[in-house]
């Protein structure tokens, strides 16, 4: 008959009309500002900067390298490298940016920093929250802002960021036995070394000790080197 | 002659004079329908509720539509390239008079027959639906006649087309 | 006023209000005076009746959609007109560069202005109108032909092709379902015989035992009800039939190019003539300020008729939160071979409920005519065609 599908059609939305008085499953909203969603583990939004230990910038993992500014697509990573260096999380000497800079305005979100950089520097963060009065200051965020500890990668992506650690702490036993191996072998040498002056004379006992003092700090720059 | 009077005359030529002149036809037919409306507002002065109303009703909510409709439909809305006046003003003007002088005329001569100072006949609409289904029922069937056999002449219009089309 | 019968002086208040206020001036103004009030009465009521309506629509829509609408400005949402109110008046005024600019100026206030005269002939309660018109209801629709009008003015003015397409296809269709409209309210005026709204309400205003003599509760009636609801949903340009605004088709339709203040003009005439629309079919069909049982007669007048407009509009919003757009073909097909041919064999059916005088028999006879047709025409009219190769009709 004519108009049965309009008739049935009203009450359909007429059982939602009320039924959404009454049960509260039917309202799916979710409040947002009041209540949210706990976000998915592969959430990721923007990138963020880790360092390993209690403090930020001595702890930063990035180098300065720049490829990450390379390769962005949209071009939102600005990057100073600094003309000093200073010891790494591992210790040794490396450059560091002076002004890493992510316009998070310009970014896409497409995560190619984090996959190009070799040194597990960058990784994407959940904060989603940056909307704000201040147009390009406060959507420009610089190195101090983007800095996150581990601890905090470790809460927001648990699973991955043990895969990094564990990868971190392989690379670092693997440049720990080579740098070991290394020493040895050095150790050896001197040894040899020692054995040729101890052979030679023992008209300058004060160089063994000389020789061996610069030995102990050389390894770890051939175990880096190998990372 | 009250000054409403006045100024419904002023509005109400003023909007037929524009209709007339002015360059943009969808203009013009604006200015009609202003002409309409004044016209309707003079018969409500009149206390001729019935027909200022249905004047309103089909004059401007009705014929106007239709002229710009077919204004629109025609690509009439192109503003003439060359002379504002037609080149046929001349007997236009010509007809225009003729009908001008024909309807003068009716009227001094209606005037000279009805008694100059009578009193104003309230017409409601029931006096109006009565006159029209009791005194005046064959021009109202005779209307309704040529209203269905233009309608039905639209209709063949219009189906006829399609069929050319197919 | 005598205090003994309190409900008719309730009833009555606002009148009595307004000859109280008009006594204050010299006797030759006290009819302006009048006419004054009842217009500031007019000119303030329904839009603050439209500022409840679109944050009820905007609630209820949400609730129909299983959402909650707004509800972040006050409590629950309730301050949410106000919001918009401010920023419609606060918005830039754009006019685009090649309109037409008187055109494009005068066009919302004249929609506006023939949406409000509507009202002056509504009788929003007992001896509650502003005009009592012999010729009101004539009087109304010639209003509301006057806004088509404007409709065009206002979309062929902005140069803009979803303007001007939104404005044909808005006097299109409300050229078509004015037909209807009207033929239905014809049936009204057969069984009361007048033209004047107050004297249609009056003659609805009895009761048989405790249940009223609405034209509803009759079977041409009941048909005339439901085709004028059709036609006026076409004519207010709401859901299913809004064509002429189809957000996902043409933007706005003929108001596109409009911003800011003008923007609400359109936005609070489409709503006044919402209003108007269902206190006419309020008048017509439902006994206007009638109260549904004789028993309930203690209840104002203007309260009843409030309370069915507001009825009428929650239909409306239903109607928008259940079904979807109709297509311009449908549209007219259905105006022109399903509702204008029902409302024909309503008139004749109503003449014949004329002449059959009182009794049972003419109810029988009336409703089986009215289903017979509506069965038939609902079989063999609306059958739905078989898709053919689509055919491309262009411009020459």
């Amino acid at each position: 008959m004519l108009g049965e599908g309009i008739i049935k059609g009203m009450l359909e939305t007429a059982r939602n009309f009320a039924g959404s008085y009454v049960s509260k499953e039917r309202l799916i909203t979710v409040q947002y500002p009041e209540e949210r969603e706990a976000l998915p583990e592969n959430a990721r939004v923007f990138p963020f900067l880790v360092y390993d230990g209690p403090e930020w910038l001595p702890g930063l993992r990035c180098v300065a390298c720049q490829i990450c500014e390379k390769e962005c697509p949209p071009k939102c990573i600005y990057i100073d490298k600094s003309a000093d260096k200073k010891p790494d999380a591992a210790g040794k000497p490396q450059n560091y940016p002076t002004r890493f800079d992510i316009d998070v305005s310009v970014c896409m979100s497409c995560q190619i920093c984090v996959e190009v950089c070799p040194f597990d520097a960058i990784k994407m963060d959940k904060q989603f929250e940056y909307s704000t009065d201040d147009r390009f200051g406060g959507l420009l965020l610089d190195r101090e802002k983007l800095a996150k500890s581990n601890e905090y990668y470790h809460q927001i992506h648990p699973v991955e960021a043990n895969e990094v650690d564990t990868r971190l702490a392989e690379e670092r036993a693997a440049a720990a036995a080579k740098a070991k191996a290394a020493a040895e072998a050095a150790a050896a040498k001197a040894a040899a070394a020692k054995a040729a002056a101890e052979k030679a004379a023992a008209e300058t006992p004060a160089a063994a000790p000389a020789a061996e003092k610069p030995a102990a700090p050389k390894p770890p720059t051939s175990g880096g080197g190998g990372a | 002659m009250s000054p409403v009077f006045y100024i419904l005359s002023i509005v109400t030529i003023a909007g037929g004079l524009a209709a007339v002149l002015l360059k943009n036809l969808v203009h013009c037919a604006l200015a009609v329908s202003v002409a309409f409306a004044g016209l309707a507002l003079l018969f409500l002065s009149l206390d001729a509720q019935f027909v200022g109303f249905a004047q309103i009703l089909v004059y401007v909510g009705a014929v106007a539509i239709l002229v710009v409709f077919a204004i629109l439909l025609t690509r009439g809305s192109d503003q003439p390239r060359e002379s504002f006046f037609s080149r046929t003003w001349g007997i236009g003007l010509v007809v225009a008079a003729a009908v001008f002088a024909v309807l003068g005329w009716a009227v001094l001569q209606s005037s000279s027959a009805l008694p100059r100072e009578s009193a104003v006949p309230v017409a409601s609409v029931h006096d109006i639906g009565v006159a029209l289904v009791g005194r005046y029922v064959l021009p109202l069937e005779i209307v309704a006649l040529l209203l269905t056999a233009a309608t039905v002449g639209a209709v063949i219009v219009a189906m006829h087309e399609k069929d050319g089309t197919r | 006023m005598s205090g003994t019968n309190l409900p008719a002086t309730v009833d009555q208040i606002f009148i009595t209000f307004t000859h109280w206020v008009a006594h204050f001036f010299p006797s030759a103004f006290q009819p302006i005076v009048a006419d004054v009030l009842g217009v500031i009465g007019i000119i303030s009521v329904f839009p603050g009746l439209f500022a409840i309506t679109v944050l009820l629509e905007r609630k209820g829509l949400g609730r129909m959609q299983n959402r909650y609408g707004p509800n972040r400005v006050g409590p629950w949402g309730l301050f949410q007109p106000v919001a918009d109110g401010i920023k419609a008046l606060t918005k830039e005024d754009v006019v685009p560069f090649h309109a037409d600019n008187v055109v494009h100026f005068l066009a919302p206030l004249i929609l506006l202005t023939a949406v409000f005269m509507g009202f002056a002939v509504l009788p929003v309660g007992h001896h509650m109108e502003l005009m009592n018109m012999d010729a009101g209801l004539l009087f109304f629709f010639a209003m509301g032909a006057s806004s088509e009008l404007s409709v065009f003015m206002a979309g062929w003015s902005s140069r803009n092709k979803y303007s001007l397409l939104g404005a044909m296809r808005a006097v299109a269709q409300m050229i078509s379902y004015e037909v209807p409209l009207l033929l239905t309210s014809v049936i009204v005026v057969m069984l009361t015989g007048s033209l004047s709204l107050p004297r249609i309400v009056e003659a609805q205003a009895g009761y048989s035992g405790i249940l009223p003599h609405w034209y509803v509760f009759t079977p041409m009636g009941f048909a005339a009800f439901i085709m004028f609801g059709i036609a006026a949903t076409a004519e207010t340009n709401r859901s299913p039939f809004d064509l002429p605004e189809g957000e996902s088709e043409i933007i706005a339709g003929y108001f596109t190019e409009y911003s800011g203040f003008k923007f609400a003009m359109f936005f609070i005439a489409e709503y006044l003539a919402m209003f108007s629309i269902s206190g006419i079919a309020t008048t017509l069909f439902l006994g206007g300020w009638a109260a549904p049982f004789s028993f309930l007669t203690v209840v104002p007048s203007w309260f009843w008729f409030f309370a069915k407009v507001m009825c009428f509009i929650f239909v409306f919003i239903w109607m928008r939160g259940t079904l979807p757009r109709l297509r311009q073909d449908q549209l007219m097909n259905f105006a022109w071979k399903f509702v204008l041919p029902f409302t024909l064999v309503d008139l004749v059916v109503t003449g014949i409920w004329r002449f059959m005088g009182e009794g049972i028999l003419r109810w029988i006879v009336c409703s089986l005519i009215l289903i017979a047709t509506y069965l038939i025409m609902g079989r063999t009219g609306m059958v739905r065609k078989p898709f053919a190769p689509r055919s491309y009709r262009y411009a020459e």
